[in-house]
């Protein structure tokens, strides 16, 4: 399957492009980290998008959904990330959608997936434990004692657990840390009794909660797939996540460095523009060098989860850690090449900054895909 | 009309029943076929497969059936070059005729040059040269000085030609030369081809930094050249030589690849020289980050050659893609060779000694010639300069 784009997904693509650029610019983020917005997204944007469809990308066409795939996904994931759109899509379609989609069952489907649709549902996947995305070593427990599951422990920095609706938790019903088996799923309110959400605000306006589960029960059909074998699914999801997340980097990345080559064009010194010295345009090449090759990396593994390809784990791996790095080195000179104006706030770049810094490590940084790649390789 | 999938199947069949098992190993330097009047094959299977390849066009699928080659379509010569890669078939001929001179030809040739020349490369009967670079012009090509004087019916070229790749080995040369000395320096060129059997022309071999000679110095001392030898008009050279500088970087992304194999697979040699410990993991973490660094960077240039080639089959290019390839594939092909040597520490270190195997040792040599791959065909710096210049419109 291709990495270029057909003629359906171009007319996607255009159509999210002016919407955001239109409705969610920049501006807006800033308006929202600086209120301390409860949300930290606008409920209007987000039912905007819901009438164009966004929230039904990936969806089945059997749960209301467009079927549009993730090379669509990617699209406005990019967009999103050229924009700086604050929207639950990540959390509650990507990661959550997704579990529900894979793991659920025909009635969960049923329940959940066509409100998610519908804009009406968000969620949040609780899965992390340390301030590093390590899977694998999920300890919170599931317990079980007289036919009673129950979750107690503490999930931390969950991508917009402060305001899902509802929660999407990766705990371990058997085994050890670090064991793949003996991991399970399980949907909980987020009002459930028990659940404490403390708000966390990241540094480039993104949210997450740190959420403490206190004796919180569970029924059997808020289990996700099978007790214990939630591994596979889990996988999958996060490697969605992961593909979806470096696309998001991919636009926030190539806003960065079409705006510093803007400013390239436009500034002077020395009667000149600053875009004719030599040792600025090689740097700016081999930006663009990185970029274009990050590039095919993730629209590589986007077309990977299209094609349901056997190597999509190591596709996702290879994506995040392109662009992770790729964002960070571009961020980091667009302010450079930018000068003093670059470290003011009055100019978006720190804002993409710190965005790249914040994206870098949601589920996963390079260090954790590299050590994932080699596994995935064998040595 | 047959479907690709047809196509493809014919392909693979075609090359499991006609390339010998022997041609289906990696490449090694020694076992290439070079094209030329001195071609000589180091085995008889070398020979059967080249020749079979050869008959059938193959040598050069995408050229007109008319000249000799496959008349293949841009997609039925990438399903061949696919096919030849998953059942591991080599290379049948190499030459820079085949991979630069020819296209060029074929866009910018007269009727007659193309009947001359081009069946001659696909059969792989005449070795081309390149001489574009002197000793005073290399980055600033334009700059050059071999002058062609004309005499009526023919031209009189004297100077000289520097880094002649395998100069001594080959049967022609297509030159750069100045027709007119007072025009600005670009407009002053001209394209010739000359047979580097006439009198006048010396290829001398100089000595390289891994030991080969595979370069030379070529003189032209009054050098007699048939009028009809000229490609596209007299002054208007230039055009030709940017044709052909595109094909030329193509080149350099293929060998990069080409030499890949040689080496073999660099994660099991880093099995052999690191050891695995308890968990299966290679011994040293630093060094099992970097080749993770190494194979990922390498992966991610792979995919941008597929994503190019997508573009050129969807007819939508969207700029700058293709200018990055060569500085990012010979700078990785660097990466590589230097994580090589790390891999194997002291038995990296090789020269002539006997206490090192013949393959540590071609992995040194590797590492030292492919130092070239950023300078040849434009260098590194020069590509950043057009990425700037052209891709990211900087201004000059
Ligand atoms: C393996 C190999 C094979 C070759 N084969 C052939 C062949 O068959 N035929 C042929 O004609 N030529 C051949 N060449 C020559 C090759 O094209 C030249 O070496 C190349 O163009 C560079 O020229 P130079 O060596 O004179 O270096 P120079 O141009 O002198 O460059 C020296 C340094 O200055 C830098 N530099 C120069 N100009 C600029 C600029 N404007 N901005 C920034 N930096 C700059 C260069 O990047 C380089 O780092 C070959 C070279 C090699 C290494």
């Amino acid at each position: 399957m291709s990495m270029v784009l057909n003629e359906e997904q171009r007319l996607l693509k255009d159509t999210i492009d002016d919407f955001l650029s239109t409705n969610a610019p920049t501006d807006q983020l800033r308006r929202l980290r600086d209120t301390h917005d409860d949300k930290g997204y606008s409920i209007i944007l987000w039912n905007q998008l819901t009438e164009l469809g966004v929230p039904s990308i990936l969806m089945p066409k059997e749960f209301g959904g467009f079927g549009f795939g993730f090379k669509g996904l990617g699209a406005v994931m990019q967009s999103m990330g050229r924009n700086l759109t604050a929207s639950p899509l990540f959390s509650t379609v990507v990661l959550g959608a997704s579990a529900i989609e894979l793991g659920g069952t025909a009635s969960q489907q049923q329940a959940l997936l066509p409100t998610i649709a519908a804009g009406q549902l968000t969620l949040a996947l609780a899965i992390d434990e340390t301030h590093h995305h390590q899977p694998i070593n999920t300890a919170v427990r599931l317990k079980e004692r007289n036919g009673q599951l129950t979750i107690t422990g503490e999930k931390v920095f969950v991508l917009d657990g402060h305001s899902a609706d509802k929660l999407v938790v990766v705990v371990r019903s058997s085994g050890n840390p670090g064991d793949t088996k003996g991991l399970s799923l399980v949907l909980v309110d987020s009002n459930a009794a028990g659940l404490q959400t403390n708000r966390i605000q990241y540094m480039d306006g993104r949210n997450a909660a740190n959420i403490i589960f206190n004796n919180v029960r569970v029924k059997q059909d808020q289990v996700i797939g099978e007790l214990g074998g939630a591994h596979t699914i889990v996988q999958h999801v996060l490697d969605r996540g992961v593909i979806a997340i470096s696309a998001e980097m991919l636009g926030g990345c190539q806003e960065v460095f079409d705006r510093t080559l803007q400013y390239l064009r436009e500034r002077e010194q020395f009667g000149v523009k600053i875009g004719t010295f030599q040792a600025l345009q090689h740097r700016a090449a081999q930006m663009f060098c990185q970029l274009e090759r990050s590039k095919s990396a993730v629209l590589s593994a986007l077309s990977s989860l299209d094609k349901n390809s056997p190597d999509i784990s190591l596709q996702a791996s290879l994506a995040k850690t392109l662009i992770n790095d790729c964002y960070q080195h571009v961020s980091n000179e667009a302010i450079q090449m930018h000068g003093g104006m670059g470290i003011t706030d009055e100019l978006d770049i720190g804002l993409f900054l710190k965005r790249a810094r914040v994206s870098l490590q949601i589920l996963g940084d390079s260090d954790y895909h590299k050590n994932r790649y080699a596994q995935l390789m064998g040595y | 009309m047959e479907t690709t999938e047809q196509f493809r199947l014919d392909i693979r069949n075609w090359l499991i029943a006609n390339c010998p098992e022997s041609q289906r190993q990696p490449i090694i330097k020694d076992q290439q076929i070079w094209a030329g009047r001195r071609r000589t094959f180091y085995c008889e299977d070398a020979k059967l497969w080249f020749e079979r390849m050869r008959d059938q066009g193959w040598t050069a699928p995408s050229w007109p059936t008319q000249y000799g080659g496959g008349g293949m379509s841009l997609e039925q010569a990438k399903i061949l070059d696919q096919e030849m890669k998953a059942l591991g078939c080599r290379p049948a001929l190499y030459d820079i005729g085949l991979w630069m001179f020819g296209p060029a030809l074929l866009e910018y040739g007269t009727e007659e040059q193309k009947q001359e020349h081009i069946p001659k490369i696909v059969r792989g009967e005449i070795r081309w040269a390149q001489g574009y670079s002197e000793p005073s012009a290399g980055s600033d090509l334009a700059s050059l000085k071999t002058r062609a004087e004309d005499k009526g019916n023919h031209f009189i070229v004297n100077g000289t030609k520097m880094w002649t790749t395998q100069g001594d080995k080959s049967d022609w040369i297509f030159c750069l030369v100045r027709t007119d000395h007072q025009a600005p320096k670009q407009q002053g060129i001209s394209f010739l081809l000359i047979d580097m059997a006439t009198e006048g022309v010396d290829a001398r071999p100089m000595e390289l930094i891994n030991g080969d000679h595979e370069f030379c110095q070529t003189f032209f001392d009054d050098v007699k050249v048939p009028k009809n030898n000229l490609v596209g008009n007299i002054n208007e050279g230039w055009s030709v030589a940017k044709a052909l500088l595109k094909y030329e970087r193509n080149m350099m992304s293929i060998m990069s690849s080409i030499v890949e194999k040689e080496e073999g697979d660099i994660i099991a040699i880093a099995k052999r020289y690191v050891g695995l410990d308890s968990n299966g993991k290679l011994s040293n973490n630093g060094l099992r980050a970097q080749l993770s660094e190494h194979l990922m960077r390498a992966q991610g240039d792979a995919l941008s050659a597929l994503r190019l080639y997508q573009q050129h089959k969807s007819g939508v290019i969207d700029g700058g893609l293709g200018l990055t390839m060569k500085y990012l594939s010979t700078s990785e092909q660097q990466h590589k060779d230097e994580l090589l040597l790390a891999i194997m520490g002291n038995r990296g270190l090789s020269w002539h000694d006997q206490t090192f195997s013949i393959s540590e040792k071609k992995t040194v040599k590797n590492w030292a010639y492919n130092k070239a791959h950023t300078i040849a065909g434009g260098t590194s710096e020069i590509q950043l300069n057009i990425i700037a210049n052209k891709a990211l419109q900087l201004p000059v």
